[in-house]
């Protein structure tokens, strides 16, 4: 039987069942216990498996990530959130220098299967600083996994292949969508490979890359451009970021010979940077139009009163595809 | 390891404690006004949430007398530094009041400071603002100028790394700083035995050699005589103080926040006989310094400079968009200019505004 879930309860069902599946698996972070997390992400938790496995920590970022480097180095297999992406900062030095490098500095004898989880993204009216899409930080970090579910099945998917895995695994949870989707999820446990990226929808025209909260966005402006423009989308969610999964994006482009990036984060040194470059590097004979990006502005995240303008919206995307599309029958 | 004493001015029903300790009758009388006005302005918009008028809120009310009395002690080249928990000391400094509901209905006009104060934007990153007040404070040293930092933060605050950074640079340096940390209880649902092994906050300072008090938060004349103390030390050349002003939050840690998660009604309940506004009234009344009448008058007058920053914060107009491209840089980069553009022939074209 597979119920509807949304994406809390999608993720709070796959932390159930990897805390019952595995005594190693242990949750820490900010009011996660006895307040479920200030998404109610891991409601309950705390109540089913007690203050040692569902552990409320202070407040303390570097404490947190530095502390689950320690914890999975001996042997344990920690899932920490960090309760807004824009309150990492503290924990970069122990991201960056440590959690990204232990396999390469001790040649494969230590391994850090550390899950970071976090809220990310625009677009709830939240306060200041709490709408960060900060992944291409990240992204440029070799030696973590950077993935990002746009929808609850997958979430759960993912989730679970990530705690199988044995790399550290960034893990970024579309604020936006949390609540504002259900989906059919398997009860069962099952895996959506990290790495594979997802045709959502086929198309001949375009190939449009996205991921996380704005494939919503993507997925109306192609129904749009189709009943008004006739034009044809094909959708690829990227859902692992990194490593990304260049099959899916050359077998799309070499189809439809035109890409189009969508991205929430600033345009500037964002992923679709670097999505564009690969596409052109190895792809430029089969293009019939330079590569497109459509994301935020090279400004911080605006206050929410203006947020939706800041963010690529289901217009902004209709807008600009035609842009592009004019802009070649010139 | 003994606790360390609680330094308190008012018993619960308004007798001092220490006759030495009087605060002259206009600035009791200024201390009353400015706890019932922020009392008044904090319910308000809690309100002003609930009817969709702002966006998610943090409540302060509990913890008034921490705040006021400790920016009443402060001068006005002074500069402070605040968090998305502290209206009521930037009231009281000089931030206008139309500002602070502007910056919870998301408007980036809520963020600019006044002309005649330094008054930083509220800070939301917990603890940060802890070392760039001992910059500022360092940089008013380095120009033997008298003004000194306060830095605003909570008990939660005192876990992260800028916290400790903070304090030790500013010891090193004796920079004319006051760290002023509300200890309510909580950080979210975090209480405080859960944030720290340390008993006190304030023994935190000992560890950098710092000066620092423990005072009854919910005492608005013990606040401001510690952080008077604190400042003068400050301006005198003997460096930083950390002040844990033992108070406690009444209400939701945000709009967003359940409490009844984390807490019982009985224990908020039991910080009610503590609280700032009630122990002031029974000093003043036993004074004589207040009567039902003036009473009366006071908490209307809060009400209708609250109502009036309402209602002029509501006839702001309509956001332009376009006010994000401005101020990232002094000049603006290519990229940024050209992106401003297209923005504008796309809401040309679906006429958003
Ligand atoms: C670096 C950072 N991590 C997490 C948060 C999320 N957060 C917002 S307020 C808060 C609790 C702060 O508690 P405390 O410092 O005691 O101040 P209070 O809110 O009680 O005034 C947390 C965890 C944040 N804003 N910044």
């Amino acid at each position: 039987m597979h119920r509807e879930l949304n994406l809390v309860q999608a993720l709070n069902e796959t932390l159930d069942m990897l805390l019952t599946d595995d005594d190693k698996v242990l949750l820490l972070g900010q009011d996660i216990g006895k307040n479920g997390g200030v998404f109610r992400v891991t409601e309950n938790l705390y109540h089913k498996f007690g203050d040692e496995r569902v552990v409320d920590t202070p407040l303390s970022e570097a404490g947190i990530v530095g502390c689950g480097i320690g914890l999975a180095l001996n042997g344990l297999k920690p899932i920490v959130e960090i309760e807004f992406f824009g309150f990492i900062y503290p924990a970069l030095e122990q991201i960056l220098s440590h959690l990204a490098r232990l396999r390469m500095r001790t040649q494969g004898k230590y391994e850090v299967p550390l899950i970071i989880r976090a809220p990310y993204g625009a677009g709830v009216r939240a306060p200041e600083l709490h709408s960060e899409s900060i992944e291409a930080l990240l992204f440029q970090s070799p030696g973590l996994k950077v993935v990002i579910p746009s929808n609850p099945y997958d979430a759960k998917g993912l989730l679970t292949a990530a705690s199988e895995g044995s790399d550290p695994v960034i893990f970024l949870e579309p604020m936006r969508v949390y609540r504002s989707m259900r989906q059919p999820v398997p009860q069962h446990r099952y895996t959506v490979p990290l790495g594979k990226a997802n045709v959502m929808k086929e198309g001949k025209d375009i190939t449009v890359i996205a991921w996380g909260a704005m494939i919503g966005n993507v997925v109306k402006a192609a129904e749009q451009l189709e009943k008004t423009q006739g034009i044809s989308l094909e959708i690829v969610d990227l859902r692992t970021l990194y490593p990304f999964d260049i099959e899916t994006i050359q077998e799309s482009v070499s189809k439809t010979h035109r890409a189009v990036i969508v991205h929430e984060a600033p345009l500037t040194g964002g992923v679709g940077a670097e999505l564009a470059a690969v596409i052109q590097e190895r792809m430029f004979g089969d293009l019939k139009s330079p590569v497109k990006r459509i994301t935020g502005f090279d400004v911080p995240v605006p206050q929410f009163s203006i947020e939706d303008y800041y963010l690529p919206s289901q217009d902004r995307i209709v807008h600009e595809i035609e842009q592009m599309l004019v802009s070649l029958t010139r | 390891m003994e606790q360390q004493r609680l330094f308190q001015i008012l018993e619960l029903d308004g007798t001092l404690r220490d006759d030495s300790m009087v605060i002259n009758e206009k600035l009791a009388i200024e201390m009353y006004k400015l706890l019932v006005l922020n009392r008044v302005f904090d319910r308000k918009l809690v309100n002003m949430q609930r009817k969709g008028q702002i966006g998610t809120y943090a409540p302060f009310e509990g913890q008034e007398a921490s705040q006021v009395g400790s920016a009443l002690a402060l001068s006005k080249q002074d500069w402070m530094f605040p968090t998305y928990r502290d209206h009521a000391a930037m009231l009281t400094f000089g931030y206008e009041m139309v500002k602070i509901i502007w910056y919870w209905m998301g408007r980036i006009e809520g963020c600019i400071p006044p002309d005649n104060r330094n008054i930083m934007p509220p800070y939301v990153p917990i603890a940060t603002q802890i070392p760039q007040a001992a910059g500022a404070a360092w940089a008013s040293k380095y120009k033997n100028e008298t003004a000194c930092s306060i830095a605003y933060f909570g008990d939660g605050a005192t876990s992260e790394g800028d916290f400790h950074e903070g304090l030790n640079m500013a010891s090193v340096f004796k920079a004319p700083v006051v760290f002023f940390c509300q200890n309510n209880g909580y950080a979210i649902s975090v209480p405080l035995s859960r944030q720290t092994s340390s008993e006190t906050i304030a023994q935190k300072a000992i560890a950098y050699n710092m000066e620092n008090v423990r005072v009854d938060g919910n005492d608005v004349f013990a606040v401001y005589v510690a952080t008077k103390n604190a400042l003068e030390a400050a301006r005198s050349g003997k460096g930083p103080t950390l002040i844990e002003a033992v108070t406690y939050r009444y209400g939701a840690h945000t709009t967003a926040d359940d409490p009844s998660r984390y807490r019982s009604i009985e224990e908020s309940e039991s910080w009610r006989p503590r609280d700032p506004i009630l122990r002031l009234e029974a000093y003043l009344f036993k004074q004589g310094m207040l009567d039902k009448d003036i009473q009366t008058r006071i908490v209307g007058e809060a009400e209708r400079l609250v109502n009036d920053g309402i209602k002029f914060a509501l006839t702001i107009s309509k956001p332009d968009p376009t006010i994000m491209f401005q101020n990232v840089l002094a000049n603006k980069p290519w990229n940024i200019q050209e992106q401003e553009s297209n923005f504008n022939s796309f809401i040309e074209r679906y006429h958003h505004q």
